[in-house]
């Protein structure tokens, strides 16, 4: 397939402009994968089988090129350099902030911020909600969580007295909602609520439709952790009901360096500045400054220009291929692999082993014949032994991992190129793991 | 490099039976090392006996890799001086950071010489210092009179 990344930007975008709402392409994972030039690639003696792309994606072709046209033919700053350079820059710039609020469908572009990563974005949510905190206010978020979206509540919490308080998960490893519930955990001393849309670890599907209800009634923010969610979700922002919403850039095809805040556009317009510099500001005196509108309020700084190019056009090819096909694809290959997994004799699955509400990380644990843990990172160097990559830790959600009385876990995560053959691949290779440690 | 030269016989055979694992008393100084990537951990005793290391006890969660070496390097250090426990820590320290090219001396590394292959796995290389590294900071406590503190936690 391909994508356009071309120059030809116009300075202020009207969303409906943006791509073209053709019909859906075939999804072939051969023809996808061809796009990929890593996935033809070996890892010693053996084909490369990448399963850590909840970690982070893999790019197609288009992306790197867009990166490479940018550097080469367009390269300027943005938003100030007057020559024809800078506003092809500037129109390329905003042109994939466009697109990303489209991707997302967010109302307007100027609701899409970008960050240096999701959890930057995160920060920024907590730094600027924080400024609104009381000692005795409470902030709500989950066990679930990864690190980016529990430790600057934490931090918050410290600055301002308020209270960090937390959802449990089921032994299957949904959101305790009931548990909650029961508990009072959300209440009108609740202001904000912060989950993650999709767990990294557990592959849990939350209710972020039913939660914005919950956090709107307490008079509570929602913030959506939608770092997992936004690469193999379709993703309608204005039809969630969350508040503010976080993903990054590099786990949906796209580079480092880029992550996005989405907000609704009255509540950004309400948030004080985050980080102070150029870019951000309307006047600047001496004697104090007068700050811009969102989005630019929260971009101090030369913005990752060349990375939001890149971003643009990953979400472009997504959107091309349909992210409803994304998420079929997702849901047929993890069903695949937890149906594969489970004939590992001693494999214990974390999070629900059904495929309903499950997106496509699945983490694990196992043990030898003899009834001995074999530790994630021996499985992971056995299976890297046969080019299968795959992540081993607690994946930055040790509370979690605590939760289910364990230290670690391996997880293998799947996108739109991986294959079933590769399941069956990952299968063999942990039989042959239980084996070596036997 | 192939799987087994990093797995050898001499390192799963430590990790399946781990010696001198278990917290024991008296000690001297005791401290608490995890690594952040992974989360394995070790918490470990040391006693002092003059000049001599009486004993090394330890509780520890983790991989075969930091498992084993934990247990070769109590084989080594019980028993020596503590000033010539402290050098085989910078001997093995040395082996685990010259990426495969360092040839370690068999007569003094002993069982430690089997994780040299690890050397060429830098990713594993934390996991094989860990326990030598928790052993280092006990004897400086015990040597320098911090004594038993409560843990201290390295996160």
């Amino acid at each position: 397939m391909s994508v356009s990344g071309g120059p030809e930007y116009a300075a202020t975008i009207d969303l409906d402009e943006v791509g073209t709402s053709a019909e859906p392409i075939p999804f072939d994972v051969e023809h996808i994968r061809a796009d990929f030039p890593i996935l033809e690639r070996r890892s010693g003696d053996w084909p490369l089988i990448y399963l850590d792309s909840a970690n982070t994606s893999q790019k197609p072709r288009v992306v790197v090129e867009a990166i490479e046209d940018h550097y080469l033919n367009h390269n300027a700053n943005v938003a100030r350099a007057m020559h024809t350079l800078g506003a092809e820059a500037t129109g390329a710039f905003e042109s994939a902030r466009a697109r990303l609020a489209k991707f997302i469908c967010a109302r307007r572009s100027e609701e899409v911020v970008f960050t240096k990563n999701a959890s930057e974005a995160l920060n920024l949510c907590a730094y600027t909600l924080g400024t609104r905190l009381r000692p005795g206010d409470e902030i709500v978020i989950s066990v679930m969580e990864h690190h980016s979206n529990l430790v600057p509540w934490q931090l918050l919490a410290e600055r301002t007295g308020a209270t960090l308080r937390w959802f449990d998960v089921t032994d299957e490893g949904r959101l305790d909602l009931d548990g909650a519930f029961a508990s009072g955990l959300v209440n009108e001393r609740t202001k904000i609520i912060s989950v993650a849309y999709v767990s990294n670890v557990l592959g849990t599907v939350n209710p972020i439709s039913q939660l914005a209800g919950i956090a709107h009634a307490a008079g509570a923010v929602l913030v959506v952790d939608a770092s997992q969610a936004v690469p193999q979700l379709p993703v309608d922002v204005a039809a969630l009901g969350a508040d503010l919403l976080a993903f990054t850039g590099h786990k949906m095809l796209g580079p480092t360096g880029i992550g996005v805040l989405w907000g609704r556009y009255d509540l950004l317009a309400e948030l004080p500045p985050f980080l102070g510099g150029g870019e951000m500001i309307e006047v600047v005196r001496m004697s104090g400054s007068t700050f811009a509108p969102p989005p630019h309020r929260f971009e101090a700084g030369t913005p990752p220009i060349a990375q939001a190019v890149g971003l643009g056009v990953a979400a472009e090819y997504l959107r091309e291929l349909g992210m409803e096909q994304v998420a079929a694809h997702e849901q047929e290959i993890t069903d695949y692999a937890l149906q594969g997994l489970a004939t590992v004799p001693r494999l214990r699955i974390l999070g629900p082993t059904e495929i309903r509400d499950r997106g496509g990380a699945v983490a694990f644990t196992m043990a030898a014949a003899n009834g001995s843990a074999i530790h994630p990172h021996d499985v992971g160097q056995l299976l890297d032994a046969r080019g299968i990559a795959v992540r081993g830790g607690h994946h930055c959600a040790r509370p979690l991992h605590e939760r289910f009385g364990i230290q670690s876990s391996t997880r293998a995560s799947f996108y739109l190129y991986t294959t079933k053959v590769e399941i069956d691949t990952l299968v063999d290779a942990l039989n042959y793991t239980r084996d070596f440690f036997r | 490099m192939k799987i087994d030269e990093l797995y050898q016989e001499i390192i799963l055979d430590h990790y399946k039976a781990k010696h001198h694992s278990g917290l024991r008393k008296p000690y001297d100084a005791e401290v608490y090392h995890v690594n952040p990537v992974c989360g394995d951990e070790v918490r470990l005793r040391i006693f002092l006996d003059g000049d001599l290391v009486g004993d090394v006890s330890y509780e520890s969660a983790g991989c075969s890799i930091s498992q084993a070496s934990t247990s070769v390097m109590t084989d080594l250090v019980i028993g020596r001086t503590t000033s010539e426990g402290l050098a085989l820590y910078e001997e093995f320290l040395a082996v685990m950071q010259g990426r495969g090219e360092m040839v370690p001396d068999e007569e003094r590394l002993e069982d430690a010489v089997a994780f040299a292959g690890v050397a060429r796995f830098p990713a594993r290389v934390k996991c094989a210092l860990l326990g030598w590294s928790a052993f280092r900071d006990a004897a400086s406590r015990a040597i320098s009179g911090e004594s038993r503190k409560p843990e201290v936690e390295v996160q």
